[in-house]
């Protein structure tokens, strides 16, 4: 039954405007495992990625702009969160 | 600088905002709603269904007119496990009275309408600029920073969602953290007008409304949702973000999962995915309200966390709606008496609390804790299919219904049964 996600195909699906050079969320310098592991869990987009190396990844690209991340970690991992600026960011056709 | 002054600034153009700003204009109010999207609605996302008693007092026939998907004629709820669900139906014609109905909406659709409406009164909405900032002296609230202008108001009105970070800054707002919010994910899958009346049994115009409890959620506190819309349905789940330590799989994985459950694939067979959304949901109840007025200040929907799930209901959309309206009135009366300050503004609490929002939130106000428990979404679901595949199997084996009953219930534990029941009882 399981079949492994896709989140990227889903986002493609989305309308984005992408706001480029201007990250609206920023991660601290070697973030702590266990808080990155929350994100990894929760980010409903999958934007906090670990890779087989165990290395980690993160762009705000494809954010749909819900919070999660900041209510989780928004004291310990993440530096910056704001919502894109305006105009920028996602924007739900069907909501 | 700022050029001229606002009778009133509203921030975040969803539903209290927007209705806020129709009676505002209305009453000849002079009302600037500053929308971070592009559209109003372009940043909003429900599940989908609004009880419509509250906006049927302010449009009273407003569904004649507004952009709702379905009546909701139709009340699901499955206990699930991994692979087998055991499901309540209530089927009734639609209310005759129209402020008992509910509809599935979609936000993208149903917001723009309604600013259009407070539009039509005057009231001037501006989407695509970020709020970054409050002006406040001396304690209190005059005005916002948007784009580096000021612009200044008698009163803001916070309606900018359930992160709310203007309140959060003000201090109004701090309740928002992973105890007391859970993050909904949602496909939205189109399927034909015909398939969504034959698979779940309704005519043009009329839909259900489906709840999922168990497996979707991982067997936390959270669940799956379903509702039908005019061409598609909206499909979903909710997780309460302070488990998210203790679960198997990611968000995404459980969504991804919960479409292909057994009972839901054939649901949404052939449909096409035609957009993926995220949002927090305020699901504290009572204790996350915060201080919702202050000096040139109120707080309303979302941001107020005016949100109540009791497990067979969620509702946010109704109360948003009431907030918004008790917002204008209290506003308009501080006109009137010429006083923005926080004593000015105070009606707007007590119309509240007189009303069915505050009523409702502190009726329920255990059943988040009630609720909160992993028995509710694993072993009773779990007790629950087990009951009915043991029930339902013939195999050649005698057993009486005592005995097929029994070791369901033993392994939920009978004290947890009554224990949770008690608790249950209390709490709603």
């Amino acid at each position: 039954m399981s079949e492994k996600v896709n989140v990227d195909v889903k986002l493609g699906i989305n309308k984005f405007f992408v706001d480029e050079g201007n990250p609206h969320i920023e991660l601290v310098e070697n973030p702590d495992p266990a808080e990155f592991a929350k994100l990894e869990a929760a980010c409903p987009a999958g934007l906090y990625k670990r890779d087989e190396n165990g290395n980690i990844h993160f762009d705000s690209a494809g954010c749909l702009e819900c919070g999660t991340c900041r209510i989780l970690c928004g004291d310990t991992i993440i530096k910056k969160w704001h919502y894109p600026q305006g105009t920028f960011g996602i924007e739900f056709r069907y909501g | 600088m700022s050029e001229d002054k606002f009778d009133v600034i509203i921030v975040g153009a969803g539903l209290a905002g927007c209705i806020s700003a129709y009676l505002l204009a209305k009453a000849g109010l002079e009302t600037l709603v500053i929308e971070r999207g592009n559209f109003p609605g372009s940043k909003n996302v429900t599940g989908g269904r609004l009880y419509a008693h509250s906006i049927e007092k302010i449009f009273p026939n407003f569904a004649e007119e507004a952009p709702v998907e379905r009546c909701i004629v139709h009340e699901k709820v499955s206990f699930m496990d991994g692979s087998s669900s055991v499901t309540l139906d209530y089927a009734s014609p639609e209310a005759a009275d129209l402020g008992s109905r509910s509809y599935a909406v979609l936000r993208s659709k149903f917001d723009q309408w309604l600013a259009e409406q407070a539009e039509s009164e005057g009231a001037s909405i501006v989407p695509g600029v970020h709020v970054d900032d409050l002006i406040v002296r001396d304690g209190k609230v005059c005005g916002v920073i948007a784009g580096g202008e000021e612009m200044e108001a008698d009163v803001v009105l916070l309606a900018d969602g359930v992160n709310s970070m203007l309140g959060q800054k003000l201090g109004m707002v701090t309740g928002v953290n992973a105890h007391n919010t859970g993050v909904g994910v949602k496909e939205v899958i189109e399927l034909s007008r015909q398939q969504i009346n034959d698979r779940f049994g309704c005519m043009d115009n009329e839909g259900a409304a489906w709840l999922f409890v168990g497996s979707p959620s991982d067997g936390q506190m959270g669940g799956g949702f379903l509702y039908t819309n005019e061409d598609s349905v909206s499909l979903g789940l909710v997780f309460g973000l302070h488990n998210i330590d203790k679960v198997s799989k990611s968000i995404p994985q459980m969504m991804e999962d919960f479409k292909n459950h057994p009972t839901v694939k054939p649901l949404i067979a052939g449909g096409k995915t035609v957009e993926y959304s995220a949002h927090v949901v305020p699901e504290g109840g009572y204790d996350m309200v915060p201080k919702m007025v202050g000096d040139g200040v109120l707080i309303a929907g979302d941001a107020a966390g005016l949100c109540l799930n009791i497990g067979f209901t969620i509702r946010g959309m109704d109360l948003a709606i009431a907030s918004g309206e008790a917002a204008a009135n209290a506003i308009i009366k501080a006109k009137e008496a010429g006083d923005f300050s926080e004593a000015g503004l105070a009606s707007y609490k007590t119309t509240l609390d007189n009303s069915f929002v505050m009523k409702d939130l502190q009726l329920y106000k255990k059943v988040p804790g009630f609720l909160d428990n992993p028995r509710m979404f694993n072993q009773y679901p779990t007790m629950m299919t087990g009951i009915m595949k043991d029930l339902y199997t013939m195999n050649g084996t005698s057993a009486p219904l005592r005995k097929i009953v029994m070791p369901h219930l033993k392994q939920a534990g009978f004290m947890n049964l009554i224990k949770d029941g008690f608790k249950g009882a209390t709490a709603l």
